[in-house]
């Protein structure tokens, strides 16, 4: 019988509440019942209330149980965790993962990956569909590259909702002859965290994004700035840069074809202003993080004075989907109906921090799917004391609550 | 966490080590930290003169961002969270509580070097707030226990 695959988190939230002493007793307890298994550490679910959300795997599919605390492990493996994942009795158990109504409800694209795969494995990546974007940039060739990010409609995910494909276009059209990629994951405003939850759970997609960047506008360096407050995004991060170079997926010969890319994470230092895109290329190039006048825009005078795309990480991290199955598929999605109505044709993901509960079981989710007044509807619930927006665009967004959160709030104090 | 104890030498060979990227001042400042626990006063000269920069361009750096702790931290550094995020799920009552509990300030280090109590602006735990970092481990889901727990850790 081959090894039984178990799921525990390695996301800085399921972390935080306890997912790394969870993985050494699942592996402890597995090696007392003689049990083999292969734990993954895969990216989070979005279901942050469960976390530490640990998963079986069992003929191909995955139970879940959460949130699971180290004390918990023994009882779990007792009633079957590894043997019979589908008929654990306990109180933890959430049935097939897949299934459940918070997912089910969702449209993901930029997450499809994220808390199913490992997120440092290369080999997982392809397997779901990584750097199918990149080999038809590669078919496409700059004007194309660019011509289909604008026709998507995607619009920058940092906050300004500007038109990326009309970045693109300006930072392509600029004479220089060393251009720039900067990826902005500064992630400043609290409440914010899909850009973590992304670098964290599929740091390739951020890998590629920016790689298809490069060769739309002929750029072959990029930087990800990235908040010093995320350890765990930078080291990931770090870890993807490396296997992807290893793998001939950057450098000098990206996919060896004649384009190149390089990729380096730099870390911010605890300034909150350097999330506004001149302040951060300042402190990129070792200044303090001082705005700079506007003109002249990044697209023509940017980092170390040349023509630099600067985006969101979930702006790049739309791009290989884009590519991977065109423009139109932003249209002919579930949402586009109602999408029509609005100029960005492209979903966003929101974060949330609700609180219907203690904080022991404050709840939250990540949403990838539009439609009416996610702040409206928020603010109107009185069962959400903290809802986070990243960027004016989830204005569109809708916000459906999983039926989890019934419960009645009741303050923290 | 083991420092090492400043000297001109060790700041050189960080820079060196750096030399080769682009915009270094950042990342050096950054090992600078962690191999002397924070950017004393003397590095800066030194700093400076490899970078062929100013004394006071990089004094303005290193006192432009909080990371760059001129003065070095206690034993133990407990970091919590005081964003809006962490805010709206009471994180103040248990800052007040760690403050009593540990005996200094936020912002400040116990005159003993035993700890220094810092705010920190959101770790992205918004989902499990309030949230906390000690000694770079990070605490989600925050309680009166938990800070309890921080510091019987710290006292050790
Ligand atoms: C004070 C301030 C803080 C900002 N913080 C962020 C941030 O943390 N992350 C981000 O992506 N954009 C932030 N922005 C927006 C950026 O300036 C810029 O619009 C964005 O990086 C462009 O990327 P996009 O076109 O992909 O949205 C901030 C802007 C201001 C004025």
């Amino acid at each position: 019988m081959s090894a039984i695959k178990v799921f525990v988190p390695c996301d800085a939230a399921a972390i935080a509440c306890g997912a790394d002493s969870v993985a050494e007793a699942i592996l402890s307890e597995a090696g007392k019942a003689g049990v083999e298994i292969k734990l993954v550490r895969n990216g989070s679910r979005g279901m942050l209330w469960l976390e530490p959300l640990v998963e079986v795997e069992a003929d191909g599919v995955r139970y879940g149980f959460g949130p699971v605390r180290k004390r918990d492990v023994a009882a779990l493996v007792a009633a079957g965790l590894f043997t019979a994942p589908a008929s654990v009795s306990h109180d933890l158990a959430i049935g097939v993962v897949s299934e459940h109504p918070f997912l089910t409800a969702q449209q993901r694209l930029t997450f499809a990956r994220c808390g199913i795969t490992d997120p440092r494995s290369l080999d997982d990546y392809l397997a779901h569909g990584g750097y199918k974007g990149l080999a038809r940039a590669l078919e496409l060739g700059s004007a194309g590259i660019v011509a289909e990010v604008t026709k998507s409609g995607l619009r920058g995910r940092g906050g300004a909702g500007f038109p990326t494909g009309i970045k693109w276009k300006t930072v392509h059209d600029a004479k220089g002859t060393q251009k720039y990629i900067v990826c902005n994951a500064d992630e400043g405003d609290s409440g914010t965290f899909a850009d973590r939850m992304i670098m964290e759970g599929d740091p390739f997609e951020l890998i590629e994004g920016m790689t298809i960047a490069g060769i739309a506008v002929g750029a072959t360096r990029g930087y990800i700035y990235c908040r010093s407050e995320y350890p765990h995004a930078i080291s990931t991060l770090r870890a993807a840069i490396g296997t992807a170079r290893a793998n001939g997926y950057l450098g000098p010969k990206v996919n060896g074809t004649e384009f190149a890319f390089e990729l380096e994470v730099r870390e911010g230092a605890g300034a909150y202003v350097c999330g506004e895109e001149t302040s951060l290329l300042e402190s990129l190039e070792g200044k303090r993080g001082l705005v700079r006048a506007k003109p002249p825009l990044p697209a023509h005078v940017g980092l170390f004075g040349k023509p630099t795309i600067i985006n969101n990480v979930l702006s790049l991290t739309a791009v290989p989907h884009i590519l991977a199955d065109g423009a139109d598929a932003m249209r002919t999605t579930a949402w586009a109906a109602r999408a029509a109505r609005c100029r960005s044709r492209s979903p966003a993901t929101s974060s949330m921090a609700a609180c219907s509960r203690p904080p022991s079981a404050s709840r939250s989710a990540i949403w990838s799917r539009r439609s009416a007044a996610v702040r409206c509807r928020a603010a109107r619930s009185r069962r959400f004391r903290s809802v986070a927006r990243s960027a004016p665009i989830f204005r569109h967004l809708s916000l459906i609550r999983p039926s989890t959160t019934r419960n009645s709030p009741r303050r923290t104090r | 966490m083991r420092h090492e104890t400043f000297s001109n030498e060790r700041t050189r060979e960080i820079v060196s080590s750096h030399l080769g990227l682009e915009g270094p001042l950042l990342p050096i400042l950054h090992a600078v930290r962690e191999t002397f626990g924070y950017v004393p006063e003397a590095a800066v000269p030194v700093i400076a003169e490899e970078l062929n920069l100013s004394r006071a361009e990089v004094h303005g750096v290193v006192t432009f961002y909080h990371d760059f702790n001129r003065a070095p931290h206690g034993r133990h550094v407990v970091k919590i969270c005081r964003a809006e995020a962490c805010q709206s799920v009471g994180v103040e009552t248990l800052v007040a509580h760690a403050e009593r509990s540990l005996g200094v300030s936020m912002g400040e280090t116990s005159p003993d070097g035993r700890v220094t109590l810092e705010p920190i602006y959101c770790l992205g735990l918004c989902a499990c707030a309030p949230a906390a970092m000690v000694d770079g481990r990070i605490i989600g889901r925050l309680d009166m226990e938990a800070i309890d727990e921080i510091v019987a850790e710290v006292d050790r």
